[in-house]
Parts: C-alpha cells; structure tokens; sequence
C-alpha cells in the first residue's frame, strides 16, 4: 500500500502521558515474561501493541489493567498507580474488551450491559447508547446464546465503553467481525480518539492496523523492540521500497540496464514484457527515478510501495 | 468494601439460577425425596404414613447427608474457574471492584439459590406434616432446615474454594467429587477404622472432637441432639462431650466452616 506521509519525530519526552510504563519486569518462575519495559503512551493517542504469540504483550496488557501485579517498576494510569488505594477511581476510567470474551448466555445484550453498568455506576440510557453505538439495538432483547461470533464481538465492544473510559484497552478486537463492521469498529475508535479517549489495542491482522494506530509498539522477547509510528518504524529498518515501472515494451532493455548500474536486478514478472518490479534501497529513491525519468514518455507508470507493518515486524521482532 | 458491587454480582447469580430453573429442580427434588421418606420411611416397621417429625428427621438427616453436599458442590465448583476459561473473570476483574466482593458475591448468589430451594423444598414437606401430624414440632423442624441450609453453606464454601483453586473446570470437578467422597462417605469409615484397630485404647476421647473437622458430623449431630427421641433413635447421646452437643456451639462450628474455606479462597485469589 502507497504510503508518503513523512515520519513525525518521535519526542524524547511525553508530558502529557496516560499511561507510564516504568522498567516493569514480570517474571514467572525462570522467565522473564516482560523485561524492564518502558513505554509512554499519550492521551488521546490510538496505540498499537504488537508481537509474536508469548512476546509479552499480553502480560504487559494486564499489568496496564491492574490484573497482574508487576515484578518490578511502575505503571501509572493518568498519573496515579494501578494498584493503589484509589484503584476504583482509576479503574471508572477504563474500559477493556479482553480477547475471546464469551458474555453470558443466558442474558440478553442489554442485560449484559446492564449487569456491568451496575458495576460501573453507570445508567440505563447509557448501555443503550452504547448497543447503538455498536449497531446492536436491534438485537437488545435477544439472548446472548442467539448471537453470531460477530456480535458477540460488538457487544464486548459496547460494554467497554460504558461509563464514558478515558482509556480503551482493547484485545484483539475486531476477532469475529466481517470487513463491514471492522470498519465502523475503526470508524468508532476515530471518533473516540478525537475526542480525547486513549486506545490501546492489540491485533494479529498487522494490515488492518498499519494505517490505523498513531503509533505502535513491537514487542520480542519480553522487550520493546521497536516503538513510533509506522512510517518512523519502516524507516528505521531500512527495509527497500518495492517499485514497479510499467513502460513500451521497446524500452524494456533500458530500463533493466539502468536498474542494474544501480546494483538492482529486477523480478521476474509473469506474462508481462512491459512491466517490471523491483526492490529500491530507500537511500537510492531519487537518484534511480531521475535516471527512469530520462526515458521519456515511454515510461507509462511508476508505483511505489511501502514496506507492509509485517515486512516491518519481521524486521524487528525476528 | 463496596456492598452494592457485591450484591450485583450476588443479584446476578442468584436470577441465573431462578431463571435455568436450577431452584425449581432442586427445591422439587427434595420435595419429592422429603415426602417419600417422611411418608414410607417406617416401612421397615411394619407401617406407612406420616409419622412424628421427630422420626421424619432422623429419617431425613441421613438424606441430607448424602444429598445436600453433592448438590452444594455441584453448584459452586465452577464458580470461579467457569468464569476464567470463558473469559469473563479478567473482564469482572478489570471493574471497579475488588477479588474478596467478586467472590463473596457469586458465594451471597449461589448461597441464596441453595437456601431457598432447600427452604421451599423442605418447607412444603413441613406444610403438609403440619396437617398431618399437627404443628408442635415444627420448631425442631425449622431447626432441621436451617441446619441444612448451613450445611450447603459450608459445603458450597468449600466449591468455591475449589474453583478459586482448580487450573480447569475438569479439575474442579473431579476435586469436587474426591471432597464429596472424602467428607460423606469416608471420613466417618477412617474414624472408625482408627477406633477398631486401636482397640478403642488410643483417641477415644477426642473422637467426638473430631467429628467437627467434617460439617457433615457436625450437620448430623446438630440435629441428633436438637430433640430427646432423636437422640434415642441414634443412641448417642451417651458418648459425646456436652461441650458440644449444644446447639449454639455446633451452629458457631458450622459458620466457622462457611467462613474458613472462604477466607482461604479470598486470600488465594488475591494472590
């Protein structure tokens, strides 16, 4: 996917943060589950957590939630601790949709909500805005037993934005959802994020998030290998561009000659005598499309791709 | 502490129950065995009918025994442990409440559901022994029941320490049945093994003492020694320590086995 924007520079430090990640360590035993982290992630912000399956991100997940306690180090939610004696104050301001949430069966949605409502000292008007928020009034009296995996999803969804959060921690959320309702999920969470909310989320559907999160964080090893936003991040690892020029046939030669005193021996392109894809070391961008641009009108097209967020991943975390 | 945390998740448990019919099919249950035994529970004799409470209850206890531990345990296995594998336990944990409200409040729920069906069930029998056999007895009666409602309790007590404890439900369960086994069908075989093979010679003055280490004896003693021809029926009344045999005392006895499994269960689970 085409992407320009240019990298935003990453501050060394973040005032205005709402949540504080301060060298935590989680051990279990021998292992390390999460070791010494430090993160800062800023009100308002739509942040994405990543890493392979047992990197850390789900204990680190929890230790943000106040779940688990940490091992050592701080986390500070708005400022104040997770664990301290204001824990429910702290908490009011939280929701949280954990991953493969199974709701109960025998409530309708609107129970459900309710029943968390009651916990969270919330009223009745707002579960109901917040089943319409998920697009699932039409389905409030219906058993929980009744819904598609989907709308379970939606409904988990809803309940974590009872009582107004100013902090979303959202767990693989868009697990179940059709490709129409990931994007009302995603149009949501823009709307929310505008409105000062902070998110943070994490998902295994690297493409669905690339172009979604402000920033993200890549996590291996019980570390953070990687933080800042994509565009910084496809920088940092210096991963080349995939480009693909389509050209007259005629020029074919050409344009494979100079690609090679570039150093860059084009891919083999099936069925295609007037095209060709290439990988272009970023630094060597301008130079090489100045020397394309020298072929003149035949030169029909030229794309340029962005490394994907997986690309970038595998980058990092491997 | 906030109590109305608390009885949300009480209220919520306690309507799962009344709406799966959970408290209808148990209050029926004990209905039907209640007046089945307080009906035919003199056959043996000879004769069939409603007879005295007192009889009816002694007939009843050894049901109780059997019955209200097995259901108690049943109920409250998966009490925490359900809520883990499905996924909700992180979801209720993540709210404004604490672990010790989460878990006294599923325990206030489920308690509540196991006391009105044993109450319902066992209070239809006492109506209809009324009309029978007149209502004299029925505070001995109301006694009974209670002591059952505090035997499910404590019984319950323990599921859900179980639950707080168990990896999956599968464990649970199958710790739930070993516990059933344990205190109802062979803890009393193990007091007595020991008595036998000692010759009597060795433990036999702590021996009532140690009937309190199982809330069934103690269910069973509350209620032997709670009427004059119960404790005839038994023929125990000789060798028990009066210490104990009050009423009052076994009723502390029988709380402190509600609050102990519990208070071991909140302190796990905080961990």
């Amino acid at each position: 996917m085409e992407n320009t924007t240019p990298a935003p520079a990453e501050p060394t430090e973040v005032a205005n943060a709402m949540i504080a990640v301060e060298s935590v360590e989680r051990h279990f035993g021998s292992i390390r589950a999460v070791d010494g982290v430090d993160l800062e992630i800023r009100r308002g912000e739509l942040f994405g957590l990543i890493g392979h399956n047992g990197a850390g991100k789900s204990t680190l997940f929890k230790m943000m939630l106040g779940l688990l306690p940490v091992s050592a180090g701080h986390i500070r939610i708005d400022g104040e601790d997770i664990h301290a004696g204001n824990f429910r104050e702290v908490r009011r301001r939280i929701g949280y949709l954990p991953e493969n949430v199974v709701l109960y069966d025998n409530l309708t949605g609107l129970e459900t909500l309710r029943f968390i409502a009651k916990l969270k000292n919330c009223s009745r008007e707002e579960c109901v805005a917040a089943l319409e928020t998920v697009g699932l009034s039409h389905a409030a009296n219906r058993r929980v037993r009744e819904y598609s995996k989907g709308m379970r999803q939606r409904l988990g969804f809803a309940q974590s934005l009872l009582g107004k959060p100013q902090l979303l921690f959202l767990d693989e959320p868009t697990n179940g959802l059709d490709p129409e309702a990931i994007r009302a999920f995603y149009a949501t969470l823009r709307g929310l994020r505008d409105s000062g909310v902070t998110v943070v989320l994490t998902s295994h559907i690297l493409s669905e998030i690339q172009e979604r999160v402000d920033r993200l964080a890549i996590m291996a090893a019980g570390k953070i290998q990687a933080l800042g936003t994509v565009q910084s991040l496809r920088e940092r690892v210096d991963l080349p561009l995939r480009v693909e020029v389509r050209t007259e046939a005629a020029l074919g030669g050409a344009l494979t000659a100079i690609l090679g005193s570039f150093g860059i021996t084009p891919r083999p392109v099936e069925a295609a005598t007037d095209r060709l894809v290439f990988d272009c070391p970023r630094q060597l961008k301008m130079k090489l499309f100045g020397a394309v641009a020298g072929l003149g009108e035949g030169v029909a097209d030229v794309s340029i791709f962005e490394p994907s967020l997986e690309d970038v991943f595998f980058g990092f975390a491997d | 502490m906030d109590i109305s945390a608390t009885l949300t998740i009480a209220g919520k448990e306690f309507r799962d129950r009344i709406r799966n019919r959970w408290v209808l099919a148990v209050a029926l249950v004990f209905t039907v065995f209640a007046l089945v035994i307080a009906y035919f529970g003199g056959a043996q004799q000879g004769a069939v009918g409603f007879r005295s409470v007192e009889f009816t209850i002694a007939s009843l206890v050894s049901l109780v025994i059997y019955l209200i531990p097995l259901i108690a345990l049943v109920l409250g296995f998966d009490a925490i442990v359900g809520e883990r594998e499905r996924g909700s336990l992180e979801l209720l944990l993540s709210l404004p409440i604490t672990r010790f409200e989460l878990l006294l409040g599923k325990y206030l729920g489920l308690a509540s559901a196991l006391a009105l069906s044993t109450i319902v069930g066992f209070g239809l029998v006492a109506a209809v022994m009324a009309t029978e056999t007149g209502a004299d007895a029925l505070p001995a009666y109301l006694l009974f029941t209670l002591s059952s409602v505090l035997l499910g309790m404590a019984f319950l007590s323990i599921a859900v320490m179980l639950s707080v404890f168990a990896a999956d439900r599968t464990r649970a369960s199958g710790l739930a049945i070993a516990v059933w086994f344990f205190f109802v069908l062979i803890f009393d075989l193990l007091l007595l093994g020991a008595l036998v093979v000692t010759g009597g010679s060795y433990g036999g003055d702590i021996f009532p003492w140690l009937l309190l280490l199982n809330p069934a004896d103690v269910f069973r003693v509350l209620n032997i020694f709670s009427l004059e021809e119960v404790r005839n029926l038994h023929g125990l009344a000789t060798v028990f320590p009066e210490a104990i045999a009050e009423t009052w005392a076994l009723t502390l006895v029988m709380l402190a086995w509600i609050a102990a499994p519990l208070a071991v269960a909140t302190w796990s689970f905080r961990k």
